[in-house]
């Protein structure tokens, strides 16, 4: 057997692959890597970029315990509060004024144990001018009967810096996921969220949200989900404008091939002379299941540009039997569909990245979908 | 060879077609005129197994196979095309996607860049399929999935309708390409059924022989331009008491 970088049981491989990891950080700058609550992989290449445990940064910069527990609020539920009493591990990184990271840098999250709660809390800190790709994937062993996982993460982009904050989960049937995400934007900084879910889960539940604190600052969460039978995604985002010329943008794509998605937005125009969209798209597979689409608008202000279209329904036929008409037989046309539906290029996604999940993707269809 | 026999067909229970005769041979392209509503876009949609269109009786044979039972990709693999007028657009499918996926199943051997290039589509290949395309990108769309496709019987449903003047001498000249009206009739392989209100293809593509369809019924089998010319003169109504009706 080949020896990669990132050391990991064999039969954890397809799993933690499939989450977007590469165990020979290839085309990573560094890793972090999480099993359970040890923290087995720690490296970085990239200077001006400190990235070491979280326990570990709290002691050496005592100063940075005043951010925790700022843009998330400790108390927010029980879960939240369970990761506040009981933090096990998480990363911190800290991308230095100006540096720009030239290829992304990647987090492994794995549940491994049976009935293991994993709580975790990362602090990144991106100094003004700085540029940074962050890979999450998060994903549970196969053989996991039951676990789940509370990951608090608190970013604050600085002025002009630029953030894209990828996150990839493959977790298991009976596996509860809680992430407890919290953005600060300053001015003219961005924020991209990507998150990409296509398997199991017993439920995932998430609702981050960003401030966008400086003008011109910028917002996007992009969500691709795909619900199997028996998986209960409840997901979305809540973005404040709190500033002028500041930008917010939600981009939803929902399927359900069983299962239930609950697709929210909030969009918060707390100052004139804003843009904020929010898009949401959902595609039932089968009469079984469900998708709920809840997108909320807000503003005190008349000077603001707002708006939201959303969709939902099966397969227009339509496309299908054109499709079919060229010769193309229904499966095919169905599937073409499908995956023109889940297209991951609308993340822009380094090209590598993107190949993998559609790659993962295609499995998915030759799976019978 | 097209062969329609005694078709009547419905939608929701309504007779839209009835008793339909119909031969095209191989080499030949016949036009269909008509009133809006008549039926002639339900007889194009019927021959190519749009399932709202019901048989009820009567008989479609191509080459002499049976269509009417077959679903519609089978058709399309037996040779039936069509050049639709207002085809439906799909997010996240690109024009180049929907080629290559009908030069898969059809093993045409199309040289894409080339027809791309003659079809002036290098700017849409990567759009997705009809989403924002303007009438006349619609049709060399239609016309590159169609080049893909080779279909040995078309039918174009108002090929020159949203189509300005200089995309009509391409489209009109690709269309005569495709049905092979630039060979000796004896070397033509490939039929048509055209459906024209305005009668601009004509002037590309040298049709055979013409029919009106009325209120679901043909009413007339006539030279194509002699036909047409009648049309202009008197309108439809005089095709109901016309002496050639079939």
């Amino acid at each position: 057997m080949q020896k990669h970088n990132i050391k990991i049981d064999e039969v954890d491989e397809v799993k933690i692959k499939r989450s977007g990891i590469d165990l020979d950080e290839a085309g990573r700058i560094g890793s972090f890597v999480v099993s359970n609550n040890h923290v087995t992989h720690v490296s970085m290449r990239q200077e001006g970029v400190e990235m070491i445990p979280i326990q570990d940064a709290l002691a050496k910069y005592p100063e940075y315990r005043d951010k925790l527990w700022t843009l998330v609020d400790k108390d927010k539920d029980e879960y939240t509060k369970d990761a506040y009493a009981d933090t096990q591990s998480g990363y911190f990184i800290r991308i230095k004024a100006g540096v720009k990271a030239f290829m992304p840098f990647q987090a492994c999250f794995f549940v491994k144990q049976d009935r293991f709660k994993q709580k975790v809390h990362n602090l990144i800190i991106m100094e003004d001018n700085s540029s940074l790709h962050i890979i999450n994937g998060c994903a549970a062993a196969s053989y996991l009967a039951e676990g789940s996982h509370i990951g608090v993460t608190e970013m604050f982009v600085g002025k002009n810096a630029h953030l894209m904050y990828t996150m990839i989960h493959d977790w298991a049937k009976n596996v509860e996921v809680r992430p407890r995400s919290a953005i600060r934007v300053d001015e003219g900084g961005t924020y991209i969220s990507n998150y990409i879910a296509l398997r199991d889960t017993k439920i995932t539940q998430m609702y981050p949200s960003a401030e966008l604190a400086g003008t011109g600052a910028v917002a996007k969460f992009n969500t691709l989900v795909l619900a199997p039978e028996g998986s209960v995604y409840d997901l979305g985002a809540k973005v404040m404008l709190n500033a002028e010329g500041t930008r917010a943008e939600v981009l939803n794509r929902s399927i359900s091939d069983g299962g239930t998605v609950i697709a929210r937005g909030k969009l918060e125009g707390n100052s004139p002379k804003i843009f904020a969209h929010l898009e949401c798209d959902g595609l039932m597979l089968k009469d079984k299941g469900l998708i709920s689409a809840i997108p909320e608008l807000e503003t005190r202000f008349s000077d603001v540009n707002m708006s939201h279209e959303a969709a939902i329904g099966k397969i227009d036929e339509e496309q299908i039997l054109y499709l079919m008409s060229r010769g193309i037989p229904k499966a095919d046309a169905v599937s073409a569909i499908v995956s023109g539906f889940m297209d991951v290029k609308i993340f822009g996604l380094p090209p590598a990245l993107e190949e993998e999940i559609k790659k993962s993707l295609k499995s998915l269809e030759s799976g019978g979908l | 060879m097209l062969e329609i026999n005694d078709l009547c067909v419905e939608i929701h229970g309504k007779p839209v077609l009835k008793s339909i005769n119909i031969t095209i041979p191989d080499g030949e392209t016949h036009i269909l005129f008509g009133p809006n509503g008549s039926g002639k876009t339900s007889l194009l949609m019927t021959i190519m197994g749009y399932p709202q269109y019901m048989v009820t009786k009567g008989s479609i044979r191509y080459n002499s196979r049976e269509l009417t039972l077959l679903p519609m990709d089978e058709r399309s693999q037996a040779g039936i095309g069509m050049f639709f007028q207002r085809p439906p657009s799909i997010k996240g499918i690109k024009l180049s996607e929907m080629t290559e996926l009908i030069r898969s199943k059809s093993g045409v051997n199309i040289d894409t860049p080339v027809a791309v290039k003659s079809l002036h589509l290098e700017d849409l290949m990567d759009r997705d399929i009809n989403s924002g395309f303007s009438g006349g990108e619609i049709k060399r769309s239609e016309l590159l999935q169609l080049f893909a496709q080779k279909p040995g019987f078309l039918m174009l449903d108002e090929p020159e309708s949203g189509v300005d003047i200089e995309n009509m001498k391409l489209i009109g000249g690709k269309i005569r390409t495709l049905l092979e009206r630039d060979l000796e009739k004896s070397q033509r392989s490939k039929s048509a059924l055209i459906i024209t209100h305005t009668g601009y293809i004509m002037d590309y593509v040298d049709a055979d022989a013409g029919y009106t369809l009325l209120d679901g019924m043909i009413k007339c089998r006539h030279d194509a331009g002699t036909l047409f010319e009648d049309i202009k003169k008197h309108g439809f109504r005089e095709c109901g008491e016309c002496k050639n009706t079939i």
